[in-house]
């Protein structure tokens, strides 16, 4: 999940993905998790609200594209990791978001989870934990649109939109249209 | 929030958000796993000193589908029975500890006491004061409600409130907590109330509430309202006599058969029947009242767990010092 602009601190701020970047990475990915899955067969896609939802809609688009037999809206769910974190007793009380499980569930299927920024890997243990609750499905999978290091955890992506080394100092925002009204991933330096 | 002592303390936006978060909540007892992990380790007490089912249980069930541990303590056959004070009640219970206080007492203002003592730390929550507050009941009360109005404006119930909904909560007005706390937070969300009940089971001072008043219950559903509640006629408390037979009671002010009948053949009117248990069948409400498709008794006991979740979560998670709750953004 990326960070909410805060309008009272002017960073700098400079623009590494633009819209057409995306598009093309999420292309990529799309053909990347087809091939890996050998087909779409069992396919399923859950993002992590916020971003990832919006991203594995767009996944599941181009999936369909290039394979007819898909109905994109079938194989898409959203799947909130609020009430399986770590950091509860730490941080603000958290509002839960909506979970959407896809329309087949997701026992014995291909479960690829989709976030926007892979950073520390706690949301991707949520996720899993999360997964747990909902079924069992036969693999799980995790694509996303940046990864930018610093894990905390032994978790690794299987399909990376754009490696993004960065310093912890730096904040990785991705938008996008259908949230921010534009598509872009911006790194922006404390200053 | 630090403790739900009353709905006067929920500013709109909160009871909005407290409702959101109870319909994930009510999504999560369709799951195959009907239990989320995030009070685990935690402690919550029921400390009843009055009698209670529906409320202890749906309490006890909300903290174990958030994986708390639940300590039930009744007051009949304790210590309580004994002489033990309230003090030092509840001081013991937090020093076998316990993280959060759910507390039903017959004297009005208890859970208040407990709660700004000083003499514990845990968030009290009310579950009913003698005959003052009941927030809980409310908020369940006002989910079911925000559902119907939702789906009869044909929107999605999360984020939206009761602005436009015509309520009307039929009965025993004075003795009633249910009322009082419905009063507070449906206005505050937005629906007028108008309360109908025999001039004796009236509160003085009730024309100062921000309700209409009404004693004519016929003319009232002529106006074909949104939700009609009934109260329960709670003769425990009454010590006098507030109306001359149960007979008349029924016939005037009770949801008959003849004014079920009267409403179905309204034409387009999708009013809801509600009833906060438990009922007295025939006296308030009759059978085929109870059991119409009208009638949202059943889904308020559901909806009340999930409520009583949301307000667990809200209470027990997150950094105590800081209070408000943060909207889901930020992390990764």
């Amino acid at each position: 999940m990326s960070v909410p602009a805060s309008p009272e601190n002017p960073v700098s701020s400079r623009t590494v993905l633009a819209d057409a970047d995306i598009d093309r990475a999420l292309t990529r990915i799309a053909h990347e998790i087809l091939e890996a899955n050998k087909g779409s067969a069992d396919l399923v896609l859950l993002g992590i609200p916020r971003r990832g939802f919006p991203l594995a809609q767009r996944l599941a688009l181009k999936i369909a594209s290039a394979d007819s037999s898909v109905q994109p809206q079938h194989i898409v769910g959203q799947l909130d990791v609020t009430m399986f974190r770590d950091d509860l007793k730490h941080k603000p009380t958290r509002a839960p978001l909506h979970t959407v499980e896809p329309a087949g569930g997701i026992d014995g299927k291909v479960v690829v989870l989709v976030d926007d920024v892979l950073y520390s890997g706690r949301t991707i243990r949520a996720a899993l934990d999360a997964i747990v609750d909902l079924g069992r499905p036969s693999a799980v999978r995790l694509a996303v649109l940046v990864d930018r290091g610093h894990r905390e955890l032994p978790i690794r992506a299987d399909h990376v939109g754009k490696n993004l080394p960065t310093s912890s100092r730096e904040k990785v925002r991705v938008h996008l249209m259908e949230i921010d009204g534009v598509d872009e991933v911006v790194i922006e330096a404390d200053s | 929030m630090r403790h739900l002592l009353s709905t006067r303390d929920l500013s709109p936006q909160e009871a909005v958000q407290l409702l959101d978060t109870a319909e994930e909540m009510a999504a999560v007892s369709t799951r195959e796993v009907k239990k989320l992990p995030v009070l685990r380790g935690r402690t919550v007490v029921n400390l009843f000193f009055e009698d209670s089912t529906r409320t202890r249980i749906s309490f006890e069930a909300a903290a174990k589908r958030l994986s708390a541990d639940v300590i039930n303590f009744a007051a009949k056959g304790s210590s309580v029975s004994k002489g033990e004070s309230l003090k030092d009640t509840a001081q013991t219970l937090e020093a076998m500890g316990a993280d959060a206080v759910v507390l039903r007492h017959w004297a009005s203002g208890a859970p208040d006491r407990l709660a700004s003592s000083g003499w514990i730390d845990a968030p009290v929550i009310n579950a009913g004061d003698g005959t003052h507050e009941h927030p809980t009941q409310a908020l369940l009360d006002a989910f079911t409600m925000r559902r119907h109005w939702s789906r009869v404006a044909g929107r999605e119930s999360i984020g939206s409130d009761l602005a436009g909904m015509r309520v009307v909560i039929v009965g025993d007005v004075l003795h009633s907590r249910v009322v009082r706390s419905n009063l507070w937070l449906l206005t505050a969300l937005g629906a007028t109330v108008t309360l109908v009940a025999p001039p004796t089971l009236l509160p003085v001072g009730v024309s100062q509430w921000p309700c209409e008043i009404s004693y004519d219950l016929d003319a009232v559903l002529a106006s074909e309202p949104d939700a009609v509640m009934m109260l329960r006629v709670q003769r425990e408390r009454m010590e006098a006599a507030f109306f001359p037979s149960a007979n008349e009671y029924s016939r005037r002010w009770g949801f008959t058969d003849a004014r079920l009948a009267r409403l179905d053949a309204a034409v387009g009117s999708d009013a809801i029947i509600m009833h906060p248990g438990p009922m007295n069948r025939g006296l308030e409400i009759s059978s085929a009242a109870a059991d119409s498709p009208r009638s949202t008794v059943l889904a308020q006991v559901q909806n009340g767990v999930a409520v009583r979740m949301a307000v667990l979560y809200h209470l027990l998670s997150g950094d105590r010092s800081s209070n408000p709750v943060e909207q889901q953004e930020v992390g990764q």
